[in-house]
């Protein structure tokens, strides 16, 4: 697809404050206009989903005052699905003693992003992070603990410090449970009320203001119209577009999809972040990959056999023919390289035949060293519950034989484009945790999606939306009004289109096989003509799925199928917007590996006179050429370099 | 990882919503893998019936690793299905013989009524939680995390009851429908950390009048919550709560 020509935008404005970095928060705060307390319980906030971002941010919304609607799909506002982060949470606050400091948090994940990411609202991340750790604890998050009873620190990949808190392997769980916790509270205080098996089909707009969103009842059918002052989404992230990938089945792209059809740029979207240690794929049936946590790689070795096709048993294979490729290539990081480079390190041994598997593809994550050195007992304490979780999957037991594992799509740094504040380009809508694009680059390191969320959610959108209700009117608006009938019209429709088919193929098969098209030709390895033939392959079952979509049942109840058509629907329009960005982006950096543009020993090459921009695209219609708007990076605190872990 | 391939005769319970009475209907199901998961092989059928223009079967799940809690159904008359400490999602199909018929019912409890099929509306628990299952801090009020230590053995059991998915299962065991390990796990963690310990009187109190309220049933110390609960949530947090609960009301401050 050719690309209306672009330029820098003069439309994006980042609303980063003036001044050193270290002040740039402090300063942004100051100038923000306030609410006063008695005031802020005159002002309606919509929150739609409930995870990190979401939860914390609809609390602490109704702490402050605010009369704040929470929205989630699921049954409970405890399901969504950071709670099945693993890992931990980063924060600087050196209790090891090893040299850690706000500053080397934010110059890691800056690097980690590959120069991809805003400078100042990384810095502004690794600020807050302390205060998100002191939180959680204070809500009674049972983070590890050394026997003293002081916080325990473990590492994580692109790190040299150990910086990261961890609930065992549960750790979005339990901060999930804090956040979900401190959000009933308020449900206890009146502040906050829950709609729960809710999904927002769209938002409305009313003088150039996000003024509220309309949801389908998931249990009813019932198209509802809520109005607000200001609408947050918390949506998460679009991984689901690959159709296997670490996600929730339920998670999509829907509520960001469709904002950004009312004018919400999305910037970066393919920025995508496979992640290298997922249980291997199985068969075609498969509904989804299980992350094993990048924590394991602190102990376990990641390795091939050096012979190709040698399918010998693991344990038969002596060291000296056995390749421990990430040591081999990234001496000083090791085991713990990046999870963009680890990938793609992974593909790479695979794809010149060292993969093991009945299918060569997947890699060994070897525990047999890290059992002879500390014991059986020391490595089930820290990773019993991945241990346990692998094996039920596989019926392998990883304390006898290693772990097979091979990269899976896992997290979206892209999203929908936002400043300083959180604010989208449609005033009064703001975009939280993985929904937005801000924090992570090209790249997200380990154990930081946790700290955005929560950082997002609990210590920014709370200062920056009081200056969005400061500073403007808002007339009283009800549900006749015309935006809002258009809205639910407009949601109505496109229910009743996906209703009307009456085709041959289940929402599920679409699904699966737009994720295929994605996976070969917009996965860890792109290029040119691939991209473009994605695009054409996108098109074209695009065009059948309208055509041939098979439904069951009614509108007017609990309609799974429904509910997964309406988002493999949106899909098929985004996933055009995936491979035209990537097309778009002439470079390798971070998760986007263009083949085109690599080094001799096969490192991404970025190229920042051209490409040190965040691209944020403007929705012209179905099968329309996006606007590209170019938002340029700055870099004057972590000096443009290329990336080396070695 | 070899394949197999099992058939199998599924035996649902199906029903529209709430208002209706629902029935068991039966279904063969041809050549699933050993290796798909529970859900997985709910997939297949649903799929199968789709095809055939029929109404596929109503379920919860997100995650599908065993930590969102959302997925459960009795399985052959248990709770999340034959294995020890798995939910439904991680359940796999070699778990099964070839020509297998499994029985599939949803939750059974008055506090969880039928939304549809294996559908089951849970929001009892969340209103548990709303009652007092948190620590009233807000947001900005912490001092830093290492002001208080913890002792580590206190940290380990508080965790270990933190790690409660909410799916229901415990309910779903229990001949009573009690959900006592359900709020005897939230109980505890916050019991036992230093900060939750300013409010575990009203906390225990307000929790089980809810619990009550809410038609859940009488403990009598079977112990099924314990066996089916995929998260491994053990029975002293219910001796644990029992004795706060009994601190609470001997030895309450209100006036």
């Amino acid at each position: 697809m050719a690309i209306a020509e672009p330029s820098i935008s003069n439309i994006l404005d980042s609303k980063i404050p003036d001044g050193p970095i270290e002040d740039k928060w402090d300063k942004c705060k100051f100038d923000l206009k306030l609410v006063n307390p008695s005031n802020k319980r005159k002002f309606n906030i919509i929150v739609v989903g409930t995870g990190l971002a979401g939860g914390a941010a609809a609390a602490t919304l109704g702490e402050l005052g605010y009369n704040v609607k929470s929205f989630c799909i699921q049954d409970s506002p405890r399901r969504a699905h950071s709670i099945a982060a693993q890992g931990g949470i980063n924060a600087a606050k050196n209790y090891p003693n090893d040299g850690d400091s706000i500053w080397r948090l934010f110059y890691d994940t800056v690097k980690g992003g590959d120069f991809r990411s805003r400078e100042a609202n990384v810095y502004r991340l690794a600020q807050v992070a302390n205060n998100i750790i002191d939180q959680c604890t204070a809500q009674g998050v049972p983070f590890a603990r050394e026997y003293g009873g002081y916080l325990m620190n473990r590492s994580f990949g692109g790190a040299q410090v150990s910086r990261t808190f961890y609930c065992r392997g549960q750790t979005g769980q339990q901060l999930l449970l804090g956040a979900y916790q401190s959000l009933m509270r308020q449900v206890s205080a009146g502040k906050v009320n829950i709609y729960s098996r809710r999904e927002m089909l769209d938002v409305i707009i009313i003088d150039g203001k996000a003024r509220g969103i309309i949801t389908r009842n998931l249990v009813t059918g019932e198209f509802e119209t809520h109005i607000a002052d200001a609408v947050v989404l918390a949506t998460g992230g679009y991984g689901n577009a690959w159709y296997l990938s670490t996600n929730g089945n339920g998670s999509n792209v829907t509520a960001a999809w469709r904002c950004h059809k009312k004018g919400a740029f999305f910037a970066n979207p393919c920025f995508t972040q496979i992640h290298p240690t997922c249980i291997p794929r199985s068969g075609d049936y498969q509904s989804k990959l299980t992350l094993m946590s990048e924590s394991l790689r602190n102990d376990g070795r990641v390795w091939v056999p050096k012979r190709k096709d040698d399918n010998r048993p693991a344990k038969d294979i002596p060291d000296n023919e056995r390749d421990y490729y990430l040591e081999r290539r990234y001496p000083s990081f090791g085991n713990l390289a990046p999870r963009d480079i680890a990938s793609r390190a992974a593909k790479l041994e695979c794809d010149k035949g060292h993969g093991v598997n009945d299918t060569g593809q997947a890699v060994y994550l070897d525990f047999r060293d890290a059992i002879a050195r500390d014991g059986e007992d020391v490595v089930r304490s820290k990773y019993g519950n991945l241990f346990h979780m692998y094996k039920k999957i596989t019926g392998d037991d990883p304390y006898h034989v290693p772990m097979q594992i091979y990269p899976a799509v896992h997290y979206t740094m892209g999203g929908l484009w936002v400043d300083y504040h959180l604010q989208t380009t449609i005033p009064g809508l703001y975009a939280l945790g993985e929904a937005n694009f801000s924090d992570h680059g090209a790249n997200r390191l380990g154990a930081s999606a946790l700290m955005q969320g929560l950082a997002d959610g609990y210590f920014v959108i709370p200062y920056t939306i009081g200056d969005h209700l400061a500073r403007h009117s808002f007339e009283k608006i009800t549900e006749d009004h015309d935006a809002c009938r258009e809205a639910l019209e407009n949601a109505k429709g496109r229910v009743n289109k996906i209703m009307s088919i009456g085709g041959n193929r289940t929402p599920n098969q679409f699904h699966k096989e737009l994720g295929g098209i994605l996976w070969d030709y917009v996965g860890m390895e792109r290029t040119k003509a691939g991209l473009e033939t994605a695009i054409e392959k996108v098109q074209g079952l695009r065009s059948e799925f309208w055509e041939d979509l098979k439904i069951v049942g009614k509108n007017e109840e609990l309609n799974q199928v429904l509910e997964k058509a309406g988002r493999v629907a949106d899909y098929m329009e985004f996933a055009e917007l995936i491979a035209t960005d990537a097309l778009n982006r002439e470079e390798s950096c971070g998760g986007h590996f263009r083949s085109e543009h690599q080094t001799a020993d096969n490192e991404a090459m970025r190229h920042d006179d051209e490409f040190a921009y965040v691209a944020a695209w403007e929705f012209n219609g179905v099968g329309e050429k996006p606007s590209l708007h170019k938002e340029q990076l700055e870099f004057k605190n972590v000096p443009l370099a290329t990336r080396s872990y070695k | 990882m070899s394949h197999e391939t099992i058939n199998l005769t599924l035996k649902i319970w199906r029903q529209p919503n709430a208002e209706v009475e629902g029935r068991f209907e039966e279904y063969k199901l041809e050549g699933v893998s050993t290796h798909a998961s529970f859900l997985e092989m709910l997939d297949i059928l649903n799929d199968e019936l789709i095809e055939e223009g029929k109404e596929p079967v109503a379920f919860d799940h997100d995650c599908r690793e065993g930590i969102c809690g959302m997925c459960g159904m009795m399985i052959n008359g248990q709770a999340h299905g034959p294995d020890n400490e798995t939910t439904t999602c991680q359940l796999h199909m070699r778990r099964f013989q070839h020509n297998d018929k499994i029985t599939i019912e949803p939750w059974r409890a008055t506090a969880f009524p039928v939304i549809k099929d294996l559908v089951v509306d849970r929001s009892a628990f969340d209103r548990i939680i709303t009652a007092g299952g948190y620590v009233s801090v807000n947001t900005g009020n912490a001092p830093d995390a290492n002001t208080i230590p913890i002792p580590r053995k206190d940290q380990q059991k508080a965790m270990d009851a933190a790690s409660c998915i909410g799916c229901g299962a415990c309910v779903a065991a229990c001949k009573n429908a009690s959900a006592m390990l359900f709020t005897s796990a939230k109980v505890s963690q916050l019991a036992l950390l230093p900060h939750g310990k300013s409010e575990r009187g009203e906390r225990v109190l307000k929790m089980v009048a809810k619990m009550d309220e809410e038609k859940f049933g009488s403990c009598t110390n079977t112990g099924e919550c314990e066996a089916a609960c995929p998260a491994g949530i053990s029975l002293d947090n219910i001796a644990r709560m029992n004795r706060e609960y009994l601190k609470a009301t001997l030895c309450s401050t209100e006036s």
